[in-house]
C-alpha cells in the first residue's frame, strides 16, 4: 500500500529538517518529498493522511523497555509490549536481557528476534546480558548474541559488581563494536533501600537508596570507559552527581552517552508520600535537586536520549506492602507527553526533544532509524503536540497498568504509527 | 470539637488539637479502668480485629484489654497461625477479616506502609499498631499521655530521644507527638543510626548524649534491636552502651525532675542502668498501666467518627 502524508509540519533532527510539506511512501520505504501532489490525492491505490497542524517526525525509538518474554508473560509479551511501543509512537524499541531465562546466550536472542517479527508490531532490538545469568561473574556468550542480532550487552537490574569483570566485558565487546550499557548502581550501598534515600524516606520509615549509590558506579564505569576506550551508555540518569561526572567525561573526550527516563526528569520521591508503589522503581525517583539536574543534563546535551525503562508489573504484584513490590513502572504510553513537557517547560526545543527520542538513541546502538531519509524506510510517527489527553491506565495497550501518571492532565497525542510502511497503530 | 478520622495511621497526619482530643478522653477512660467493674459498653456489637505480623505480647495485651473494655467482640489473627504462611497476600488476609464483620482492624506489621494499603484498599477502620520503621502511634500518644499527667504540660519541655532513630517507629511517633504539642524534642545516637535528614523535620540531632540530656525534662530510651548488634551499625553492644546507656552519671546534667521513658522491653545494663529504670524518676510501668486507656481512647474516638458518618 502506498501512503500520502500531507501538508505535516515535517522535522527530522537527524538532517536539521523542519519544513511543511508532503512524504509518500511505497513498498515500505519513503519514496519522495514530493511538491505537487494533485495526481497522487486522485489515485485510489494511494491512502491519503491529512496532517495539517501535526507533526511528521522519525518513528521513535526507545533504548530501554523491559518485554518481559520469555518467562513474564503476565506482565508483558513481546506482543503486547509492541503494541504499547506503537500506541506510544515508537516505531524500534531495545528489549532488556533480564527475562527468564535471561538472554545470556544466541538461542534466547533468536527466541526473541523471531517472536518480535512473528508477533510484533514495531522493530524490536534486544540486548544481552553481560555475564551468564546476569551472576556478574562469567561472561555471557557475547559475540554469538551479536551474531544472533544483539545490539549491546547490560546487566540491567543486576549490576556487574566486580570492576574486573566489568572491565573485561568493555574490552571484549570491542571485537564486535557494540556499547556497554550499565545500569550504574553500587548494590552494597543500595543494601534493601527501597526508594531515594532523603526526607520522605526518613518519615516514612522506608530504606533508602543514596545517591552516592549511583554515583559511584557512574565514575566507576567512566574510568573503566576511558581505560578501555570502549562506548559506554549510561541508563537511566537520576541524580546531580551523575549528570556532572558525564559532563566532565564527555568534555575530555571519553565515550559516553546517557539517557533519562521521564519519570526522572518529571516527578520527586515525593510522590512515594502514602507509600505508593507506582512510584517505586530503580533508580528511585530522587529529590528536586536531581530532577532539576537532570534536566538541566537534557538541555545542555549531557543527556543525549530520553528512554522509558518500561517495567510492566501485574496489579497483584504492586498491590501489596510497598517493601515487597517490584521496583518499575510503564512509560512507552506516556512518554511523548511527558516529553512534550520538556518542551513546554522551555528545557528542550520541539526539534531537540525529537532528537532525543529519535536519531540520538539509534546512534548509540548503531542501527539507521531515526530519521526520514528519502529512499530509507518508512518508520514514521504523526503526533498533535497541542492535543490534550488524560492519561487513563485502563486504556494502555501494554498488558501492565502500573503508572504514577493515571488521571493526569497532559499535551500530546499519537496520530498514527508507521512501521516500514505499514500503519501499525492510529488513534 | 469531634473527631472525624476513620483511621489512626500515625501521628503526623493528626493535628495538634485531634492528640489534645485523644489525651482528654485518655483521661476519661482511665477513670473506667479505675472502677472495680471495668467495662462499658462504647463497642458493643462491634468486632475488632488484632491482626499482628510480628510478635509483641505486650502490644497486643494493651490493645486487647481496651478493646474488652470497651465490650469489642476481640479476634486475634497471629502470623504463626496465619494463612501467610501460605502465601496469601496482607490485602486478601485483610479482606477476609473484613468478610467475617471486622469493622476495626489494628495492624501490627514489619514493613513500612503496611496499614496504609489497608486504609486505602477497605472499608474498616485501620489502628497501626507498629509498622515498620515508620510510626507507632499508640506508643507516642501514651507516652504524650504519661508526660502530660506528670508534668501537666508538653508545651515548652526539652525531650531527648535516645539510641536508633534510624529504624524506630516509637522515634517517630514520639517526635511528631512532642513537636505538635510545642516541646523541643532532641535526638541522639551513634551517627549511623541517626539519619542525617531527620533535623529538616525540626528536631536537633546530637552524637553526644552527655550535650543532648542537658537540662532535660523528658529522657526516652530506644529498644536496642539485638540483631542490629551483629550488622555494621555499631562494633558491639558494649561499646553501644558505653556510649549511650543511660546512667545516673549521664543524667546528671538533665532537669531535676528528670523523667526517663522506655517502650520496653528493656534490656537491662544495654541502653538503661538498672538503679534508673527502678528509680525514681522511671515512669515505665506507669506508661504500660496508660498504654491501655489510651488505646480505648483510640478506639472510642474512631467508633464515634464512624457512627457519626
Amino acid at each position: 500500500m502506498s501512503i500520502l502524508i500531507k501538508g505535516g509540519r515535517i522535522i527530522d533532527p537527524s538532517r536539521n529538517f523542519d519544513k511543511v510539506g508532503n512524504i509518500l511512501i511505497e513498498k515500505g520505504t519513503i519514496k519522495s518529498y514530493p511538491e505537487d501532489i494533485k495526481k497522487l490525492e486522485k489515485d485510489s491505490a494511494i491512502k491519503v493522511i491529512e496532517a495539517g497542524g501535526k507533526i511528521v517526525a522519525p518513528g521513535l525509538v526507545d533504548l530501554h523497555v523491559h518485554l518481559r518474554e520469555p518467562g513474564y508473560e503476565h506482565k508483558e509479551t513481546i506482543r503486547t509490549g509492541c503494541e504499547s511501543a506503537a500506541a506510544g509512537g515508537f516505531t524500534s524499541i531495545v528489549c532488556m536481557p533480564n527475562t527468564n531465562p535471561i538472554n545470556d546466550n544466541a538461542s534466547v536472542t533468536e527466541y526473541i528476534m523471531l517472536k518480535a517479527r512473528t508477533e510484533g508490531v514495531v522493530n524490536v532490538y534486544p540486548l544481552g546480558a553481560i555475564t551468564k545469568g546476569e551472576n556478574g561473574e562469567t561472561l555471557a556468550q557475547i559475540g554469538e548474541m551479536y551474531e544472533a542480532g544483539c545490539v549491546g550487552v547490560t546487566d540491567d537490574g543486576m549490576p556487574v559488581m566486580n570492576s574486573k569483570v566489568m572491565r573485561h566485558a568493555m574490552e571484549y565487546v570491542k571485537a564486535f563494536g557494540i556499547p556497554v550499557i550499565s545500569h550504574c548502581e553500587d548494590l552494597n550501598l543500595s543494601g534493601n533501600g527501597v526508594m531515594n534515600e532523603g526526607d520522605t524516606s526518613t518519615l516514612l520509615g522506608l530504606s533508602g537508596i543514596p545517591a552516592a549509590s549511583e554515583d559511584v558506579m557512574v565514575s566507576r564505569d567512566i574510568t573503566l570507559a576511558e581505560l578501555t576506550g570502549t562506548h559506554l551508555h549510561i541508563c537511566h540518569v537520576s541524580t546531580k552527581g551523575s549528570v556532572r561526572l558525564i559532563r566532565a567525561a564527555k568534555e575530555r573526550g571519553v565515550r559516553v552517552t546517557a539517557e533519562a527516563a521521564p519519570h526522572h526528569f518529571t516527578l520527586t520521591d515525593k510522590a512515594v508520600a502514602e507509600y505508593d508503589t507506582n512510584a517505586k522503581m530503580k533508580p528511585p525517583l530522587r529529590s528536586e535537586i536531581d530532577r532539576e539536574a537532570v534536566r538541566e543534563g537534557l538541555r545542555d546535551g549531557t543527556i543525549d536520549v530520553i528512554a522509558t525503562d518500561h517495567a510492566p508489573h501485574s496489579e497483584d504484584e504492586k498491590m501489596v506492602e510497598f517493601d515487597l513490590a517490584p521496583f518499575g513502572i510503564v512509560g512507552l504510553e506516556t512518554a511523548l507527553p511527558l516529553s512534550l513537557k520538556l518542551v513546554e517547560d522551555g528545557v528542550l526545543t520541539l526539534n531537540g526533544m525529537i532528537a532525543k527520542l529519535t536519531h540520538l538513541p539509534s546512534a548509540v546502538i548503531n542501527i539507521r532509524k531515526g530519521t526520514l531519509n528519502p529512499g530509507g524506510q518508512a518508520d514514521i510517527v504523526i503526533f498533535d503536540p497541542e492535543r490534550k489527553v488524560k492519561i487513563d491506565r485502563e486504556r494502555f495497550r501494554s498488558k501492565s497498568k502500573n503508572t504514577p501518571f493515571n488521571g493526569w492532565d497532559l499535551k500530546g497525542v499519537v496520530l498514527y504509527t508507521i512501521v516500514n510502511g505499514n500503519i501499525v497503530y492510529s488513534v | 470539637m469531634a473527631f472525624e478520622r476513620k483511621h489512626i495511621l500515625g501521628l503526623e497526619e493528626l493535628t495538634a488539637e485531634e492528640i489534645t482530643l485523644i489525651l482528654d478522653t485518655t483521661e476519661s477512660m482511665k477513670e473506667v479502668s479505675e472502677r472495680d467493674v471495668k467495662k462499658v459498653p462504647a463497642l458493643r456489637g462491634v468486632t475488632v480485629c488484632n491482626l499482628f505480623f510480628e510478635p509483641s505480647t505486650r502490644t497486643r495485651s494493651s490493645f486487647e484489654i481496651a478493646e474488652k473494655r470497651l465490650s469489642a467482640d476481640v479476634l486475634n489473627f497471629t502470623t504463626s497461625q496465619s494463612s501467610v504462611v501460605k502465601g496469601e497476600s496482607l490485602l486478601d488476609t485483610a479482606r477476609n477479616l473484613e468478610a467475617m464483620g471486622a469493622s476495626m482492624i489494628v495492624i501490627r506489621h514489619p514493613m513500612s506502609g503496611a496499614p496504609w494499603l489497608l486504609a486505602k484498599k477497605l472499608d474498616s477502620s485501620i489502628i497501626n499498631a507498629g509498622d515498620g520503621s515508620h510510626e507507632h502511634p499508640s506508643q507516642g500518644l501514651l507516652d504524650l499521655f504519661t508526660i502530660r499527667q506528670l508534668k501537666g504540660r508538653i508545651e515548652g519541655l526539652r525531650v531527648v530521644i535516645v539510641g536508633d532513630i534510624l529504624h524506630s517507629r516509637v522515634a517517630r511517633s514520639n517526635i511528631w507527638g512532642f513537636m505538635k504539642l510545642g516541646a523541643e524534642v532532641r535526638v541522639v545516637g551513634p551517627p549511623t543510626l541517626v539519619p542525617k535528614y531527620i533535623e529538616n523535620i525540626g528536631v536537633k540531632s546530637f552524637y553526644s548524649l552527655d550535650k543532648a540530656v542537658e537540662g532535660a525534662d523528658v529522657v526516652i530510651m530506644l529498644r536496642i534491636q539485638k540483631e542490629r548488634q551483629d550488622s555494621e551499625y555499631f562494633p558491639s553492644l558494649r561499646e553501644y552502651s558505653r556510649f549511650y546507656g543511660l546512667t545516673r552519671e549521664k543524667l546528671r546534667c538533665a532537669a531535676g525532675d528528670v523523667t526517663v521513658m522506655h517502650p520496653g522491653p528493656i534490656n537491662r545494663g544495654v541502653e538503661l542502668s538498672s538503679d534508673i529504670a527502678d528509680g525514681p524518676g522511671s515512669v515505665i510501668l506507669e506508661q504500660v498501666s496508660n498504654g491501655i486507656a489510651v488505646r480505648m481512647a483510640m478506639f472510642y474516638l474512631v467508633a464515634s467518627a464512624r457512627s457519626s458518618g
